[in-house]
Parts: C-alpha cells; structure tokens; sequence
C-alpha cells in the first residue's frame, strides 16, 4: 500500500511530546477515557478515606445485620462494624498492592527481557528457559501453597510472592520488543560514538519501548489485584488488615449471603470488578492507540456526495504539433 | 518431529522445575514449616509412613539436602505422594482421586465450550467488522475479561441459588439424599448442581479468548492471501473459516492452553465460593489444615494437568501448521 | 469492440479520523484486448491502490469514491462480493507482490487450485488434478508440486505458480502487482518472459505495476506514469521512451543507466513525493520541478493530449517548455 500512509515505526521522542501524546490520546479514546475516570474515582478515594466514610473500620460496636440507611449506607456486617467504612478504607491496601506489585513486577520484567534480548547468546537462552517454565507453572496454584506454608503474615508475603512469580508474560513480551529494536539506526549511532552498552539500555532502548512499559505495568497491575484479592478471599491474606479481599473473606467465613448481608460481599466485589476493568480498559485502549488496525472502524456510505470539489484547473486539450 | 521433541523436552524440563521448587519451598520458608508439621504428627504415624513424609520434605537429617532431594524425586517417580494428614490414614494419591472427577468434569466441560464458543464469537466478530455484533463484543468482554472469577460465582449463587433458589448453592449432590452411581436422581442432582459453577467460570473465562481471537483475526483479515481469496471469488464462509480462521486460531493454540494455568485459578475460587468438592476446594482445606503432603500432591497434580494440556496443543499447532514440521 | 477495460474518472480515498486522503485522483485510462499496460510510479503514488480499486479489493479505510470501472460492458465500482464472484478470476485474474504472502501458508497448492476450480463450477475430481497440472507445466513447473506447501518452493517456483493459478480460467484480464520484485534479476527475467509467452499464445491484457523501468520498456505496449495519486503521463511505450514530455518522466528516465548509450551523468529527482494529507497547491510535483513557473504553483494541471500522449503539465500543454 501506499507508504505516505503507513502507521510511523517507533522512533526517538522527546519526553515532553511523548506526554502531550498519551493526553490526547486518552481523552480521544472512550475506553481509555472511561479506565482513567475509574481509576482517579479510587486513587481519590484511597488518599482520602477519611472524608467519605465518617466511620472507622474497625469500630465495631453497631448493631448487626442492619440494612441500607443513611447512617450506613450499605448497612452493617455480623461484627457490627460499618460496610461503607469497610469498603472505602479497603481501596488504600488494594491500590498499594497493585502499584506496587505492578511496578516491581515490570521492573524485573524489564530488566529480564530485555537483558535477554540484549545480550543475546548463553544469557537469552538461559533467561529464556527461566521465563517460559514460570510462564507454565500455574501460578495461582503456587502461590497458595507458597502462602500455604508461610501461613500469611503480613500483605507484604503477597506483594512478594505475586511479585517473584508473575513477571514472566510481560518479560516475554518486552523482549520480542528489544529484540526488533536491537538493530534500528539510531542504535547504530550510539554504538558507533562508542557508548556503552548500559547507556544504550538505559538511555536508548528503553525510552522507546515505552508505550509498551507502561501496557505491561497495566497488565501487571490488574494480574495483581486478581491474584491478591483471590488470595484475600480464601483466607491467605493477612485477615486483619481492611482490604476489599479479606472483608469478602470474612463475608464467606460469615456466609454472608445465606444470613441476609448479600452487601458484605457484593460492594468489596464490585470494587474489585471496576477497578479490575478500569486497568483493562486502559490496556485495550493501549493495544487500539498503539495498532490502528484494531480501532472501530467507521463504516462510509459509498453513495454519499463527497464535498465542495477540489480545485482545478480550466479544462484545456492543448493540441500542439511537435 | 524435532519440533514435538523439543516441546517434549520443555515438558520434562518444566516438571522437573515444578518438582525441586515443591521440594525446596519448604525449606525457603521461615519457621521450617514442615519440621513443625512432622513433630505435630510424629506420635500418631507408623515408621513407614514416617519416613515417606521425611523423603517428601527432606527432613532426614541423616543425609546432606542433595542425597534427600534424590530419594524425594526417586520416591514421587515410584508414585509416592504420601500420607494424607487430614484424611489419615489415606494416602495423597487416593485422596486426590476421589475429587478429580469433579473438577475434570467441571472445568473440563466448561472449558472447551468455552474455547469453542469464544474462538466462534471471535471469528464471527472480526469478520463483521463495524456491525452491531463487533461494537458490543470488545466493551462487553473487556469488562468480563477482568471480573474476579469470585465475583461473578457469588453473584450468581446469589440471585439464582439463594434468592430464585432455582439452583442448589452448594455441593455437587445432595450427599445425604443420593446415592452415587448411573441412577437418574443422581445424574441429574449432579448436572443440576453443576449448572451455577460452570456458568461462572464460564462468563469469566470467555472474554480473554474472544477478544484473543479476535484481534488475532483482524490482523490475519488484513493478510495478502485472504484479499487473494477475495480475488479468486471463492464464497465468503470458505474465506472466514479456510483462509483466515485456519491461520489466525494458530498462534492462539498454545496460548488457549497457557490460560489452562488462570482455568484453575479461577476453578479454585468458584469450588470454593459454592463448597464444590474438587481438587481445588480440596487444595484450599489442606491448607487449612496444614495438610502439607496434600497441598504439595495437589499442586504436582495441577501443574501436570497444565503440562499435558500445552503438550497437546503444541502437537496440534504442529499437525494444523505445516510450517513447523520442516526440518531445516 | 477491442476494448476491455475502460476505467473513468476513478477516485479512491482513504477514510481517516482526522481526514480523508485521496490516494488515487480523478484516473482514466482504457485498456484493449492482449494490450500490455504498464503502470510506473515511485512508492506511494497510488499506483497499488489503483490496481486493488480496480479489481474491486480495496478494504476499508481505503473506499472508491467516485469513478467506473467499466469490465466487459458493465460497470464493476458499487457490486458486491456475491455480484462480482461471476467474473472473479474467470475473466480477471490478480497476481500479487510476494507469493510468500499471498498464498494461504497451510493449504498446498494444489488444495488452493482446487478452490478457485469448485468456486467456479463443479468439476470433477479428475477435473481438477488435470487442470491444475495443466496450469503448472505451462509456466515450467512439474505438477508433482500440487502437493507442496508454499513455504517449500522457492521464489521464483511460488512466483510462478501464483501466475498459473491465474491462468486457471484463461481469463481476459490479468493484473500483476509488482510480482518480480521479490526476486533476483534473473528470475525476474525468467518470469516476464514466460508471461509475454503465456500472453502471445492466450491472448490476454495485462495491467503491470512496478517501479522498475526497465521492465515497462521491454515489455509493455503502453505505460502510464503516476505520481502523488495522479497520472502524469500516458500513452504508448515507444512514444515515451523515444520522447519523454512531463518533466517527472524526464526525471525518471535521467535516473537509469542506459547500457548502450553515452554516458550521461546520472540525476535523481531531488525532494521527496508530497505528504498526501496536504498536497502542494496547483500542480504537485511543483517543489521537484526543474521548470515550474507562479502559474503552475497556482493551477491544478490537466492531462493535455500532445501527439496521442496525454500529459499533466501546464508548460508542456502551451509549449513553453523546450523539448
């Protein structure tokens, strides 16, 4: 096809344009535009509990069981303590344990992909080998036996073992990258002025792979919350923290649901699922901005008029011997 | 074959990681865990089965950890998973055997329906690029895709099993009513019972394949050879099934069973929320429990369930794909 | 009635968010029975853009806007997939750029014959294996190859046998979209010649895409020359070759070698093809143009016929530019 309208290959941006890039591009795309509101809604309300939910968590001294009022909006739990405190003071440990968990595991994935790739031979095979059979392994599945054994403490046991154990998909990813860009031009000419292979890394690389960073910290951060809320739900989180993953284990515990309280769990589940699709969106939203081809397409009707004609020329057929 | 050699290869490989991770995480934990769970036991074992459990977890203090490593891995080849502590004096193996029929079935099932009905909806969807179909497919699924499999368990149990009550909300059959075997009751007492697990994990896991599949066929749409069988006039289903889904189902084989490993996830979470009683809810009361020779058999368990599963698809890309059985 | 093709006033947009660019503007030409027509341009001058509107497989974004495509009579621009399946391939066949993509990568080839056969008709099964061999031993390929897949055969095999499946109905029409460039010059020759064989002994037009020129003066019976989505020169092989006009043609022929000629010093056209989004205002190659002049900066030029060729210059039309 004609190549005056092929999408641009990655090339070298300034960090300032890159910025103005991703604003417009969020608030062009609806689902990005929708993950974003999402997520500002909790981080506000994970760095400012206090002001919507008067209630502490902990304090326990309601009469159980109560329904929807205005004193509790989503009623009262078997412990007598405040639903609406519950869920809101909830947000602050499940969005720390997905950024956390999302950036440390992007930096190892980071680190690891493309070390691989870059350094090639004995050091990608081995890494390779290293991701793929963690990539196979289930890993919900260890990571239950692994806090099987430590009997889980403290979050920090989940932020850990989710950390170590799921890096490898966006490892593999941002390799396949690293790996198409380890021959571009301007790689070329850092390598030719002699600079380091670290400054090349750091400096050239991985500024350019950053649309695909920021999609693996996406991914890495929604693989966080489901994991850590999966593991806060059968018991394995620390169950005295207020998180939205261990209110729906006391919820269980409580059996909520068969004693009337269906609220203990729906509202700290329903957080979970939109915070959930909140990173979704935006790494969908990331994967259409990133590759035309995936965005909605515009259907045109072949048989509208085309607008005011270009303009031309008088017709002229200039006859002219030679 | 070379290809299905070295997937072989990657299988025995990844199972041997699986293996020494099992046999080293205890001894990784703080508290030596499983010397805790030994003396706790010590009074109520015979020597026999004792010393199966010191193999299991390298507590024979007698031999240096890589002489214990070789009698665990020589041990579990000969099939030895041990004594199961909260089902005494049953052994692991006999334990797990009596739960996996149910998850196999349940997650089974679901699994290729959910595997054919999404790679269809997939196809369907980016064949119809713009209609109606492909502007609510990718929203609704997006938003599916990232459900926490609990979540939608619970809600099902919730309006069809506690408050319709047109489900039963818990159990695979009535255990006190049935008798187990080919008996009607029974049959349908278990189909009846499996309908809300199976829906749950079925709306979860749907979403990631469809949109997979989906986007995978948008970019094989917009190859050379299919715009060629435009060209050549051939009919239209013969392009969206023979030219385009053929080769866009390809790369997405291998990756269908690599989500095998969020299957389970998700399995373990939906036997747990409707007390279904397979290896995952049976994995979640072993650690309860703290019956450690259990979780490790189960986790074995899964892990090769995984194995098998990307061994197969890796023999079927390699039989649909004939790309790959050159040897150059 | 020689004529076959006769293609009028055809425009093809691409239809974008942030605004449609014309790939192809306002193209006409007229293509006769076993006439070769050569199509030269540089990259992104529309010049494949025009060959898909044409055979009617464009995709969205891309979308013919206005304009006929008049095959056989009747008028092929608004018909639908099911419509056109009557003459697809039977009367126009299309060969691609790269074999390699072109050719489905898990059918053999035979199963990909066999498809466009039962697509067409209900042949028999002895039907198909003898059209097929038919097909191959005509362009010099053993028909034991039915059974290969198209990762086995080399580049000029794949080449070749994406030119037989096109031969399968020995239609009226072939289009070929630059398919030699993925070879080497010697099986680049190869293939042209047994396509004018093919052609001399079946008697079929051609429309020829390439960017190379060499290619058009040897074998083509006419040639066009486009750029920026527009046909700048047009007319038959001889007359041009022998009397470059438009000083894009000029420019062009400046830039080959000849192998027998004097030496000249070899130019390139400075500057770059306009971005399409915003093409420059009256006549577009007038930023490259040795010879432009205000007014050429203010008129859009029309093809002005001069000798039978037409040509999209305003000094050549009023003679101002020396020939």
């Amino acid at each position: 096809m004609t190549s005056a309208l092929v999408a641009p290959t990655p090339t070298r941006i300034p960090a300032g344009h890159a910025f103005a890039r991703i604003f417009r591009a969020v608030t062009s795309n609806r689902k990005a535009t929708v993950g974003t509101v999402l997520l500002l809604m909790f981080i506000l309300i994970a760095l400012f509990p206090g002001v919507i939910a008067h209630d502490s968590p902990s304090l326990d001294n309601y009469k159980p069981g109560l329904g929807f009022s205005t004193a509790h909006l989503l009623g009262t739990n078997s412990f007598g303590q405040d639903l609406w405190a519950q869920v809101i003071y909830g947000t602050r440990s499940m969005l720390e344990i997905a950024f956390i968990v999302g950036a440390a595991t992007t930096a190892i994935a980071v680190l690891i992909g493309v070390a691989a790739a870059y350094l090639g031979g004995l050091w990608d095979g081995s890494l390779n080998v290293l991701t793929d059979v963690l990539l196979v392994i289930p890993i919900f599945p260890l990571l239950i036996v692994i806090a099987g054994y430590a009997r889980g403490d403290s979050t920090w046991v989940l932020i850990t073992s989710i950390t170590v154990t799921s890096w490898s998909y966006t490892a593999r990813q941002l390799r396949s990258q690293a790996l198409t860009l380890r021959n571009r031009d301007f790689l070329e000419a850092a390598r030719v002025r002699g600079e380091r292979r670290l400054y090349v890394i750091v400096v050239e690389i991985i500024p350019t792979m950053t649309s695909l960073i920021v999609a693996s910290f996406l991914t890495n951060a929604l693989y966080a919350i489901i994991f850590s809320s999966g593991l806060q739900f059968i018991g394995l989180g620390d169950p005295n923290t207020v998180s939205w993953g261990t209110t729906l284990y006391w919820a269980q515990s409580e059996a909520a649901l068969q004693t009337g309280m269906p609220w203990w769990a729906l509202a700290p589940g329903i957080c979970i699922a939109l915070l959930g699709t909140a990173f979704a969106l935006l790494n969908y939203a990331f994967d259409e901005i990133g590759n035309p081809a995936l965005r909605p397409v515009r259907k045109r009707d072949p048989a509208r008029k085309r607008g005011p004609a270009r303009e031309r020329g008088p017709v002229r057929k200039a006859e002219r011997n030679a | 074959m070379r290809y299905v050699l070295r997937r072989l290869g990657f299988f025995v490989l990844t199972m041997w990681a699986a293996l020494t991770l099992n046999f080293l995480l205890p001894h990784l934990m703080p508290g030596n865990p499983a010397q805790t769970m030994l003396s706790k036991f010590r009074g109520e074992l015979n020597p026999g089965e004792l010393h199966s459990l010191e193999v299991l977890f390298g507590l024979n203090t007698n031999q240096d950890i890589f002489q214990q490593y070789i009698s665990y891995v020589h041990q579990l080849l000969t099939g030895n998973l041990g004594i199961s502590l909260s089902e005494y004096p049953k052994t692991v193996s006999s334990v797990i055997g009596s739960a996996i029929w149910w998850t196999l079935g349940l997650v089974g099932v679901t699994t290729v329906l959910a595997f054919l009905l999404g790679t269809f909806i997939g196809i369907v969807s980016a064949w119809r690029r713009g209609s109606w179909l492909d502007s609510i497919v990718p929203p609704v699924f997006v938003v599916t895709s990232a459900l926490p499999y609990f979540l939608v368990g619970i809600v099902l149990l919730l309006v069809f099993g506690i408050t319709l009550k047109w489900f039963p909300s818990e159990g695979a059959y009535y255990v006190t009513t049935d008798t187990p075997g080919f008996n009607l009751t029974f049959v349908q007492d278990v189909i009846n019972h499996a309908i809300l697990p199976a829906m749950a994990l079925l709306i979860t896991l749907i979403g990631t394949w469809i949109l997979t599949m989906r986007n995978t066929m948008i970019t094989t749409l917009a190859e050379d050879y299919v715009r060629m069988a435009r060209a050549k006039g051939l009919p239209g289903w013969r392009i969206m099934l023979d030219y385009a889904a053929r080769n866009a189902i390809l790369p997405n084989l291998t990756g269908f069973a690599m989500s095998l490993g969020f299957v389970v996830s998700g399995a373990i979470l939906i036997e747990d929320v409707f007390n279904y009683p397979g290896v995952g809810f049976m994995l979640l009361s072993a650690v309860d429990n703290e019956d450690y020779p259990l979780m490790q058999g189960l986790f074995l368990l899964i892990t090769v369930a995984v194995l098998v599963a990307i061994l197969i698809a890796d023999v079927l890309t390699a039989l649909l794909d004939p790309r790959t059985r050159e040897t150059q | 009635m020689p004529e076959i093709l006769a293609v009028t006033d055809l425009s093809v947009d691409y239809v974008l968010e942030r605004g449609d660019v014309r790939a192809v503007d306002d193209v006409s030409f007229t293509l006769d029975r076993g006439e070769f027509l050569g199509i030269v341009g540089e990259s992104g001058c529309g010049k494949s853009t025009l060959l898909f509107a044409v055979a009617q497989l464009l995709t969205p974004p891309a979308q013919i806007t206005t304009g006929r495509v008049t095959f056989q009579g009747a008028n092929l621009v608004g018909l639908t997939d099911k419509q056109l399946a009557a003459i697809r391939w039977k009367d126009m066949s299309v060969v691609m750029q790269s074999a390699m993509n072109a050719l489905n990568p898990v059918k053999s080839i035979g199963a990909q014959f066999k498809d466009v056969l039962e697509a067409h008709g209900k042949p028999s099964k002895q039907e198909v294996r003898e059209r097929s061999a038919q097909v191959l031993r005509m362009v010099g390929i053993d028909p034991v190859h039915l059974k290969s897949y198209p990762h086995q055969l080399s580049g000029g095999m794949r080449q070749r046998s994406m030119i037989a499946m096109a031969m399968l109905f020995t239609p009226d029409l072939i289009i070929m979209d630059e398919p030699t460039s993925a070879l080497d010059v010697v099986a680049q020759r190869a293939l042209m010649l047994q396509i004018k064989e093919l052609q001399r002994e079946y008697g079929f037009a051609v429309i020829f895409v390439t960017h190379d020129m060499s290619l058009v003066s040897h074998f083509s019976d006419r040639m066009m020359v486009m750029y920026a989505g527009q046909i700048d020169e047009l007319g038959s092989t001889k007359a041009i070759f022998a009397h470059p006009r438009h000083p894009y043609t000029k420019g062009l022929f400046e830039a080959f070698p000849s192998i027998r000629g004097p030496k000249t010093q070899l130019r390139g056209i400075p500057g770059n093809p306009p971005d399409l989004n915003s093409p420059p205002h009256g006549c577009r190659f007038n930023p490259r143009c040795p010879h432009a002049v205000d007014l050429c900066f203010e008129t859009v030029p029309d093809l002005y016929q001069l000798n039978g060729t037409l040509v999209r210059c305003l000094r050549v039309a009023d003679g101002s530019i020396d020939q």
